[in-house]
């Protein structure tokens, strides 16, 4: 299901109005996503506070949220422009590509929190179009 | 069988208390048609569902988010026992309606980002964990009845 120009264009305005806020978003979505989702802790049980306003929480959702930025600069070509991170993620990382989708999910619904009037139905779907090839160009050097 | 704590309970009960079943069933219908387009082959007898502006303004459409949602009503009522309480309409989905049972869960997944539209920063991280624990059981009991 690859990205239409529509939908190219759709994702790039939405991210005009949201990537002010993107920390925020980042921080709060991926704290949702152990929170709501704790399998994912598995991940990160190197950490020592693990809660959804923690330090260590905040500052990887600002991570996080920075490479969904950077995705959307490289929209035309998310396999090139994602390879290095879809190398740390594959050979490093290790993160089951599933979770992608989660995190995913999570960023969605604090977009919606956030930005209700903004997130119609059919940005909806450009968005969800635009995760899911990102989880794929993410997942590209798993093997 | 599932076990709910009294904050879970509170929480999806205060989830519920604050749905307009219209506007919201309506709303999160017409997300999952628009989302997921393959979803519309289940909806051949509601007219026109061929674009995002149509599917919004489609009667029955409306109609029918209300329907899911007074389903989803039942689990509430039935909070310890929605896997007997839906078998019924397990069987329905899987014998009659012959849904993919995937699509639970898509559907579920836009009830959730509407939720959050409605109630913002009333969906806390603790709300939406309780909140997706339950579609998760009512996914899980509307999927048994698949042989």
């Amino acid at each position: 299901m690859s990205l239409s120009d529509k939908d190219k264009s759709a994702v790039k305005a939405l991210w005009s109005k949201i990537g002010p806020k993107a920390d925020e978003i980042g921080a709060e979505a991926f704290g949702r996503m152990l929170t709501v989702y704790p399998q994912t802790k598995t991940y990160f049980a190197h950490w020592a506070d693990l809660s959804p306003g923690g330090p260590q929480v905040k500052k990887h959702g600002k991570v996080i949220m920075g490479a969904v930025g950077e995705a959307v600069s490289k929209i035309d070509d998310l396999v090139g422009g994602l390879a290095a991170l879809s190398e740390l993620h594959a050979f490093k990382l290790r993160v089951d590509p599933a979770n992608f989708k989660i995190l995913a999910h999570n960023v969605i619904v604090v977009i919606g929190m956030l930005f209700p009037g903004d997130f119609t139905p059919e940005v909806h779907m450009s968005v969800d179009k635009f995760f899911q090839n990102l989880a794929l160009a993410l997942a590209e050097r798993y093997r | 069988m599932v076990e709910w704590t009294a904050e879970e309970r509170a929480a999806i009960q205060g989830v519920f208390n604050k749905l307009d079943y219209e506007s919201v069933g309506r709303e999160s219908l017409t997300r999952c048609l628009v989302v997921y387009p393959w979803t519309r082959r289940y909806f051949g007898g509601f007219g026109n569902l061929f674009n995002a502006e149509a599917i919004m303004a489609n009667p029955k459409v409306a109609a029918h988010g209300i329907v899911v949602l007074q389903g989803l009503e039942k689990a509430l009522k039935n909070m310890d026992d929605i896997k007997n309480t839906y078998a019924s309409l397990s069987e329905f989905h899987s014998v009659k309606l012959q849904v993919d049972p995937v699509n639970f869960q898509l559907l579920s997944d836009c009830l959730t980002v509407v939720i959050a539209t409605r109630l913002r920063t009333e969906f806390t991280p603790d709300v939406q964990a309780a909140w997706q624990k339950f579609l998760a059981v009512v996914v899980s009991a509307l999927s048994r009845q698949y042989h």
